[in-house]
């Protein structure tokens, strides 16, 4: 590119050099990077080919480089290695935890519903029990009063029979005495106890 | 010619130092390679100071690049490559940090010279060699002999096999290197049309937008290339280290 074939090398205490004609002055103008160069070095040879740098190069580059892979491999790697590892253990812990307290708390569940399932089936035998023994009293009250009731009946029954036996009894007498005044009433002639006690009879028996 | 687009690419002494004749100076190179550290290594250590186990952003981005590095490594070269963690996750934010400190206008690019990415490429596949010779012995070589393949095609594929393998460090450090020098020489040359077109004048000045427009395209496109470009060193990586790893395939 710019390697002028004319311009040799020059010995690197040189004074400021001689440029070769056609390239720019090197050394006059520009100054970018800031740093004054000597131009020792600032012939025609393109910089990064240049080789009388190459020894100071390496030299440089392996100092500042194996200090750097020195500090990476004891210092900075370790470093960040054990902050994400940290975090790793820490995250992986939570989670352990995490799944303990669900564990948990599923356990707690079944408990609970294996509690409520038992105390629904004692709240089902004590209503059941309850029921039973209701029924079987309202049951005995029942048969009691039943038979109480059917004793009075009874004792009702039998007191209407007594009255009603009574009241025939006295029929006959009534109608004796009735049919004679109604004899004696109607042709005035008198019948005898025993023909109208036999017609009485015999009223009954038609009737 | 004020704005040479090469001149970035610049390296200029700070601290000339030179070791037996051999130039080892601190350069500006050298300082953004300093900086490039610093700003991994203070990011990563302030980010995660706090320890928290909420992070905050600063954290949570420093938690994702390790997750997202380790996740790449695993499904790249499963839970025995977990060993390289340290050497991916280094290059990736090293290579990430170089790239994005690049962006900064003044500021020099350390991934934009060939040497510094050959070299680390060199290291990943130092690594995968050295590792696999030392973990599975002559069982290494392995990884140049598919299994399934005829005996009379075994030299042609074996040779293939090896050609790629020898061209993997060159494909690695030749990919991020040029990915970042043509970035921001194309970067360099827009904005370089800005100034030259507002020189000519009203007319100059509003032709001067659409430049001006296309270097604010191509700096985010940049910012886009330069994650690209660490993810694709990183994941090559864990792909070459798979070789080490598991020389036979799988």
């Amino acid at each position: 590119m710019l390697v002028t074939p004319a311009h040799a090398q020059t010995a690197p205490d040189a004074t400021q050099t001689p440029v070769a004609p056609g390239a720019a002055p090197a050394g006059e103008v520009h100054t970018e990077t800031g740093v004054a160069h000597d131009g020792a070095h600032a012939g025609g040879v393109f910089p990064p080919f240049d080789s009388a740098h190459f020894a100071s190069q390496l030299l440089w580059l392996v100092i500042t480089f194996g200090v750097f892979f020195l500090l990476i491999q004891k210092v900075l790697g370790p470093r960040l290695a054990g902050i994400l590892s940290d975090r790793h253990d820490r995250i992986a812990a939570d989670l352990s935890e995490a799944n303990r307290l669900q564990a948990e708390a599923d356990a707690a569940v079944e408990t609970y519903e294996k509690e409520l399932a038992a105390a629904r089936a004692k709240g089902a035998g004590i209503a059941d029990a309850a029921r039973e023994a209701a029924k079987t009293k309202a049951a005995n009250d029942r048969a009691a009063i039943e038979a109480e009731l059917a004793e009075k009946l009874k004792a009702a029954e039998a007191s209407i029979g007594e009255i009603k036996a009574k009241a025939f009894a006295n029929v006959g007498d009534i109608a004796s005495e009735t049919a004679s005044a109604i004899v004696d009433q109607l042709i005035g002639g008198k019948a005898t106890d025993a023909e109208i006690k036999t017609a009485v009879a015999a009223a009954k028996q038609g009737a | 010619m004020a704005n040479d687009p090469i001149h970035q690419f610049q390296i200029s002494k700070i601290v000339p130092i030179e070791i037996g004749g051999v130039d080892l100076s601190f350069t500006n190179a050298s300082l953004f390679m300093v900086a490039t550290v610093a700003v991994a290594t203070g990011f990563l250590y302030f980010a995660s100071a706090s320890k928290s186990l909420i992070p905050g952003r600063a954290q949570s981005v420093a938690e994702m690049s390790y997750e997202f590095i380790a996740n790449m490594l695993r499904e790249g070269a499963g839970s025995h490559g977990m060993k390289f963690f340290p050497l991916v996750f280094s290059l990736f934010m090293f290579v990430l940090t170089a790239n994005l400190l690049g962006l900064f206008p003044y500021f020099y690019t350390i991934t934009s010279q060939i040497i510094v990415t050959f070299a680390l490429a060199v290291l990943v596949i130092g690594t995968v060699v050295g590792y696999g010779f030392y973990k599975h012995g002559f069982h290494f070589l392995k990884v140049f002999v598919p299994s399934g393949i005829p005996g009379i095609l075994l030299p042609l594929v074996v040779m293939i096999e090896i050609i790629s393998f020898l061209s993997r460090p060159i494909s690695l450090s030749v990919r991020l290197f040029a990915n970042m020098l043509a970035g921001h020489i194309t970067l360099k040359v827009f904005a370089g049309f800005i100034v030259s077109l507002a020189a000519l004048g009203p007319i100059g000045i509003g032709g001067a937008i659409l430049p001006l427009i296309m270097t604010v395209a191509i700096t985010g496109l940049e910012f886009l290339v330069a994650f690209l470009q660490a993810y694709v060193f990183a994941v090559l990586t864990c792909m070459y280290l798979n070789d080490a790893v598991h020389p036979g395939g799988h």
